[in-house]
Formats: structure tokens, sequence, C-alpha cells
């Protein structure tokens, strides 16, 4: 078993140039099982009658918001059958409502981060992302001291070597804005926000249009372009319908604060893989709680406040 | 019954044609199939490995193709507001063509979106009533509503007036009026809406700004138009219907003006961006004249900037724009003009820089070079049929009653004596 550390890009060079470097690596790297995993599957599916129905089912299975108790139960049920055909693997898929009185807010210590990415590589592990595409949730940008600008960063530098002399670290996920760009683009409704403030995607609902992606000020959403890459044995089994249940082919996938943790009282993968203690997640409507206390005793900010998509993420200094 | 029979006679029309007719068809069907396997390849191996999407660069040719074909869709409006409004008998004849043009650019862009989703599978959650149309929201929904809408005005309004005509009365103005005054609202609507879909998104600077709309309707009114008076001279060389020669004039007096008019807007934008060089200008900085050393799209642009100024010069003097010969080259020049700088000059430089400042530069893929020549062929096949319908009906030749007095079993062998008779 490898350390999905290992595939983490490892460059320090200019951002730009090594981003299509990178890129072009990941095509060649996958298109070679792609097109044989492509070729074998439509040549060995067996002609599973409990198969075709599922799947017939699914293309007509409505939307997660219209769907009865009973549907949801169904299209949970169905599922976790495909996973187990497609990985040999048993995985529970938890509809977990959003908790009462509760609206999540994330806030991160910049003084703190240090860029180790211990965060992307956990969150990987934790929402079974596709190993091959490399689908990260959290981009760690590393920027020069003495300026804040996002387009002068570079997120594909060498967590081997940090912390860089004159460098900072402002590691970017989706902000789950109050006010979401992408919810509002979305031609189907297949992505919106939740009571507890958590923007989700309906995995089954999406049609792969993109324009959530165009929309996001903050880069935060992932198109799964290939049949995504995911080793049985790195399968996350405790997973959640709007969370970290395996995707397909042809949609969007982001950043859900880790919803399958998140509403049953535990914390986001991200922050407890965080060395260095620069992440705070919690419960925005208990005056109590730690993040409310940073943000009414530290200097927060937001980022590209200008945009009045209003996150419910919020950087901090000591 | 008499309507099924009206479109059954018209749909035999389609399988009647000469050598030229048949080899033109032939060949604009095997394009279509050579799309057709790009993109039974591209649904196979995923975007990824048949394109050149990617994270950074999600839209690429099929959205630019989209944006150029609602263009060309929506200047129908140019032929059907002198007809319909202002009773132009010149133009009259020719308004089907404008409309049967404007339907197959309709279709056209409806195919270039399905080339570009993600799961073309799940198309129906996005149909209103029996999907989740996110209206009036999302850009995109708009995009849905009033691009179909509009074709099928566009579908609508013709055959009620040809179905008159065929059976021998006058249309009805009390139900095509209302119909075409909805049309012109829709084809104003369809670019527009196309045009805030791109300048909605606060996360790419180079779209957010308020001229896009009328930079969209402007060089619409001048490529629609020039379209379709290459379209209309090979109506009028291979059919029996004639294009009078004050169409031709006065589309090329409208092409010319609204080239002008596009022009001074990207003139105005281009001010805006280079005066204060604020970050924001990055994209147009990477579109004119590269970025840090990125510069796939400066050849493309610079080329349209030529092309659309020689189009402008010649159509601006009276004398070469009334020469035919120059009239077409300008039409093709700004054809090309306008499909680069409205696609490749519009979609793709919005994403270059990325929110988080990646340059990552794309070029169409083979593959979905293929897929957009096979839904341009396909565009073709949908005209050629459509205008072979049409055309014998507009020139009166295929009637009811002459049908029926020439030939008792009026429903084989039909076209033979249409022409017979138009002859």
């Amino acid at each position: 078993m490898s350390d999905p550390n290992e595939q983490l890009p490892e460059n320090s060079g200019s951002g730009s140039t090594k981003a299509i470097s990178r890129r072009k690596f990941f095509k060649k790297a996958s298109i070679a099982g792609a097109t044989v995993a492509a070729t074998t599957a439509m040549a060995s599916t067996p002609v599973d009658g409990d198969a075709f129905t599922d799947a017939v089912q699914e293309f007509f299975q409505g939307h997660y918001q219209k769907m009865t108790k009973e549907e949801v139960a169904d299209a949970i049920a169905r599922l976790e059958r495909k996973t187990k055909r497609k990985y040999g693997v048993d995985i529970q898929i938890n509809n977990d409502p959003p908790l009462e009185g509760v609206l999540f807010g994330y806030a991160l210590n910049i003084s703190k981060c240090k860029g180790y990415r211990k965060c992307v590589t956990a969150c990987m592990e934790e929402n079974n992302t596709s190993r091959a595409l490399q689908i990260q949730y959290i981009r760690v940008l590393e920027m020069d001291k003495g300026s804040m600008n996002i387009e002068e960063s570079n997120h594909y530098y060498d967590s081997e070597t940090v912390p860089q002399e004159g460098k900072m670290y402002l590691p970017i996920q989706c902000h789950h804005c109050e006010n979401p760009p992408c919810v509002r683009a979305c031609p189907t409704k297949a992505t919106w926000k939740e009571d507890d403030g958590i923007v989700v995607i309906d995995y089954n609902w999406c049609i792969g249009c993109h324009y959530c992606v165009v929309a996001c000020p903050y880069w935060a959403r992932r198109f799964n372009w290939e049949d995504p890459d995911l080793p049985p044995e790195k399968i996350n089994p405790v997973t959640h319908y709007l969370g970290n249940r395996p995707r397909e082919r042809g949609v969007m996938e982001k950043c859900t604060f880790c919803v399958q943790r998140t509403r049953k009282g535990k914390l986001p993968a991200c922050l407890e893989a965080c060395p260095t203690g620069a992440r705070v997640f919690g419960n925005l409507l208990d005056p109590n709680s730690e993040i409310r206390y940073i943000l009414e005793n530290k200097t927060v900010f937001r980022l590209k406040e200008e945009l009045n998509t209003n996150p419910k993420f919020w950087y901090y200094t000591d | 019954m008499k309507v099924v029979r009206f479109f059954l006679q018209s749909a035999l029309e389609i399988f009647r044609g000469g050598r030229v007719y048949w080899t033109w068809v032939a060949m604009l069907g095997f394009l279509a199939l050579v799309g057709l396997y790009c993109y039974v390849y591209q649904f196979q191996v995923g975007a990824l490995h048949s394109t050149d999407l990617g994270e950074e660069v999600p839209w690429g040719i099929y959205i630019a193709n989209f944006a150029f074909m609602v263009g060309i869709a929506a200047a129908a409006v140019m032929l059907v507001i002198p007809a319909y409004i202002f009773h132009q008998e010149s133009i009259k004849e020719v308004v089907i063509m404008g409309e049967v043009i404007a339907a197959t650019a309709c279709i056209m862009c409806i195919l270039f979106i399905l080339a570009s989703l993600g799961r073309p599978d799940r198309l129906w959650h996005i149909l209103p009533f029996i999907g989740r149309l996110n209206f009036p929201s999302s850009m995109l929904a708009w995009d849905v509503v009033v691009i179909n809408t509009y074709l099928i005005l566009n579908l609508i309004i013709p055959t009620y007036m040809l179905y008159t005509k065929f059976e021998g009365r006058e249309p009805n103005p009390k139900i095509y009026f209302p119909l075409v005054l909805l049309s012109i609202f829709f084809a104003i609507s369809i670019h527009t809406v196309t045009a805030f879909l791109f300048s909605s998104n606060v996360s790419r600077p180079f779209w957010h700004s308020s001229i896009l709309g009328p930079r969209f309707l402007a060089s619409a009114f001048s490529s629609g138009p020039a379209f379709m008076i290459l379209i209309l001279q090979v109506i009028d060389r291979q059919t029996k219907l004639k294009v009078s020669a004050k169409v031709i004039e006065s589309l090329a007096l409208i092409t010319a003006v609204a080239l002008q008019i596009s022009l001074f807007l990207l003139g105005a934008e281009f001010f805006t961006d280079f005066y204060s060089q604020t970050q924001h200008a990055s994209s147009i900085q990477y579109l004119f004249f590269g970025l840090e050393g990125h510069n796939h799209l400066v050849p493309w642009i610079w080329t349209a900037v030529a092309l659309n100024v020689t189009a402008v010069f010649i159509l601006s003097v009276h004398k070469l724009r009334n020469n035919k010969l120059f009239l077409n080259i300008a039409c093709l020049l700004l054809i090309v003009g306008i499909w680069i700088e409205k696609g490749m000059g519009l979609v793709i430089p919005g994403f270059i820089p990325s929110p988080l400042g990646d340059i990552v530069e794309y070029s169409p893929s083979i593959y979905e070079i293929g897929v957009c020549v096979g839904i341009w062929a396909i565009g073709g096949l949908i005209f050629t049929f459509l205008a072979k319908m049409t055309v014998p009906i507009e020139i009166g030749a295929f009637r009811k009653e002459r049908l029926s007095e020439k030939d008792p079993h009026w429903g084989k062998r039909t076209t033979d004596r249409v022409i017979n008779v138009a002859d």
C-alpha cells in the first residue's frame, strides 16, 4: 500500500508551468488504465438481473430532496450494492439530516499553517476521492510574505521542504458561502445549501455541465473527468449520501465539511490531521464555541469578501 | 388528416434530388458519422483523454461554437422584422429560409451543449416540469427556456405559413402576427441570455462586463446576416426560389453597420481593461499579448481582428460592398473572424488565469474538432432537408389543388410533376 502522500504533486517551480506538466502527466498516467478498465468492464460485466434493474431504477431516480423516505432508503441500498459489485467492499451510506440549531463554521490560523499538506492527504483518504485524478478538495497556496495576492500564489510546491523562508501558506477549500454562486448557477438544483450551512451535491442528479465551476470564485469544485480510481483497500466504508460515498464519472464533487463526520459530532478529517493546530471548526450558533471566540477576539478576514458571497470560512492570525 | 398529408408530402421531397444533391447529402452524412464516432469515443474513454478540457478550462470549443451559433439563430430576426412588420415583399419571399436557418442553429446549439455535458444520459433532469429546472436563478436554465421556445417558434411560424400556402389560402395575421412578435422578442433574448450566462460570473473578471450583452448582439447581427447572404445565394443558384438583389443589399448593409458597432464595442472593452492595468485585466492581457510566456490564443485573436477589420473595410465602402465577389469575401472573413472572437477569444480566456492564478492553456483536441465538424454537418443536413421541403411550397409549385388536379394518386411520384408544373 502506497502512502497517498507520494502521489501528491511534488515540485517547487513556478505554479503555472508546473500546472501544465502535472496535468499532462496525469492524463498519460491514467489513460492506459482507463481504457483497459473500460473495455474489460464492458466485456466482463455479469448479466446480473439485479444489476440491470438497479441501473434502470437509478436512471429514473428523482432528486434527493424530492424523494420520499422509502425512495431514499431504496436508493441507498442500490448504491451500496453497486459499490459491492464494483469494488467488492461493503460500505454504509448514512443519511443524517442537519442537526437542530447548528450552523457550521471553519477558521484557519494562517500564522500556524506551515504548508505540510497533511490536511490534503487526510481529506482524500476520508472522502474516497479519485487517486489517479488526484481530486483534492483542499489546495494549499504558497505566497510570498507581504502579499495576499492569490493570483500570484503557487499550490504545486514541494511539501517535503516546508516551511520555506519568506513564504506564507494559505489553505483554500470550499468556503460554504452563505450566498453561494455555485448554487445559483446550477441549472438543475443538483447542488444546494443545507440548513447547517453545508453546500452539498446530489451526485445522482448532477448532469456535469460545469457551470458551478465557472461560477465559484474559490475554485473549490472538482469534476470526475474519469471513472474514479479508488483502490478497494483504500475505501473508507463510513459514508454519507451527500458526502464521501463513491462518486461516478461525469459529475461534480467538493468539500462537504466532512458531512459524514461532523453531523455525528466529530471533527473534519483535515482538522484532525493538521500537525500545527491551525484549524478550528464548530457551531457558529453556539456562543461558547471556540470558533465564536476566535471570530470575536482575533484578527479575522475572509477571502474575496468584496464579492458578498459571505463564506463561512475565516482566516485569522494570532 | 389534411395536415398529416401535408407533412408526409413535404417529407417525401427529401428523397427527391439529383446527383449534386445526393453527393452533398452523402458528404455531410459522412462527416456526421465521423463526429458521431468521435463523440462515442469521448463517451467511452471520458472527456479527460479525448479532449483537452480539464480542471482549469472546463469549457472549450463546444461552448465556443454554442456561443457563435446562438448568434446565427438570433440573426433571423433581421429578416423577420422587415418581412412581417414592414411588409417588404422582397424579403417576405425569403423570410422562411431565415427561420429555417434559425431553427437549425438552435438544434446545433443544443447538440453542442450535449457534447459538453458530463452526464448527457441525465438530460431529462434539465427539462422543465419533468426534471428540476433552477429557474429563474440559473442563467443556464434561462438559456434552456429561451432556446427551446425560440426553436419551437421557428418551427411553428414557417410551418403555418407554408401550410396555408399549400392549401392555397392567405395566412391569417391574427394567428401568425403575435407569434412573430414573440419570436422577435426571443431572438433578442437568446443572445442576451447567453451573454448573461457569461457576464453573471463575478469569479471571471474577463466576462464580468455589462458591455458583453450588447457586444454579443452586435456580433450576432453581423455574422448572422453574413451567413444568410451566403446561404441565400446558394439557394438562389441551386433551387427555383429566386432571391432578389434587394434582399442581399439590405442584409449587407445591416452586416456592415453591426460589424462597425461590434468592433467599436471591442475597442471600448480593450480600453477599459488596459488603461488602468489592474489584475482583472490579466485575461485580456493573456488573450492579446500573452501572459508569463503563455500565448496560445495570441495568433487566434489577432487573426480575428485582422479578418474583421478587413471585412469592415470592404463592407463600409459602397462600391466594394455592392460587388458580389467582394461582398462574399467580406462575409466569409467576418464569419470566421466573429467565430474566433466569440468562441476561442471569449470563452477560453475567461478561464485563464484560473481563480487561483494558474495558467493552463487549451487548444481543441482532434476528437473535439471531430465532434464539432460532425455537429456542423448535422446542421447542414437538417438545413438541406428543411430547405428541400420548403422551397417547392414557397415557390407555389407544391400545392394541394395543383397536385390533385394533375394526379389522382398524389401520394406517389409528386415531385417530378411539381417541378414540371413550376417550369
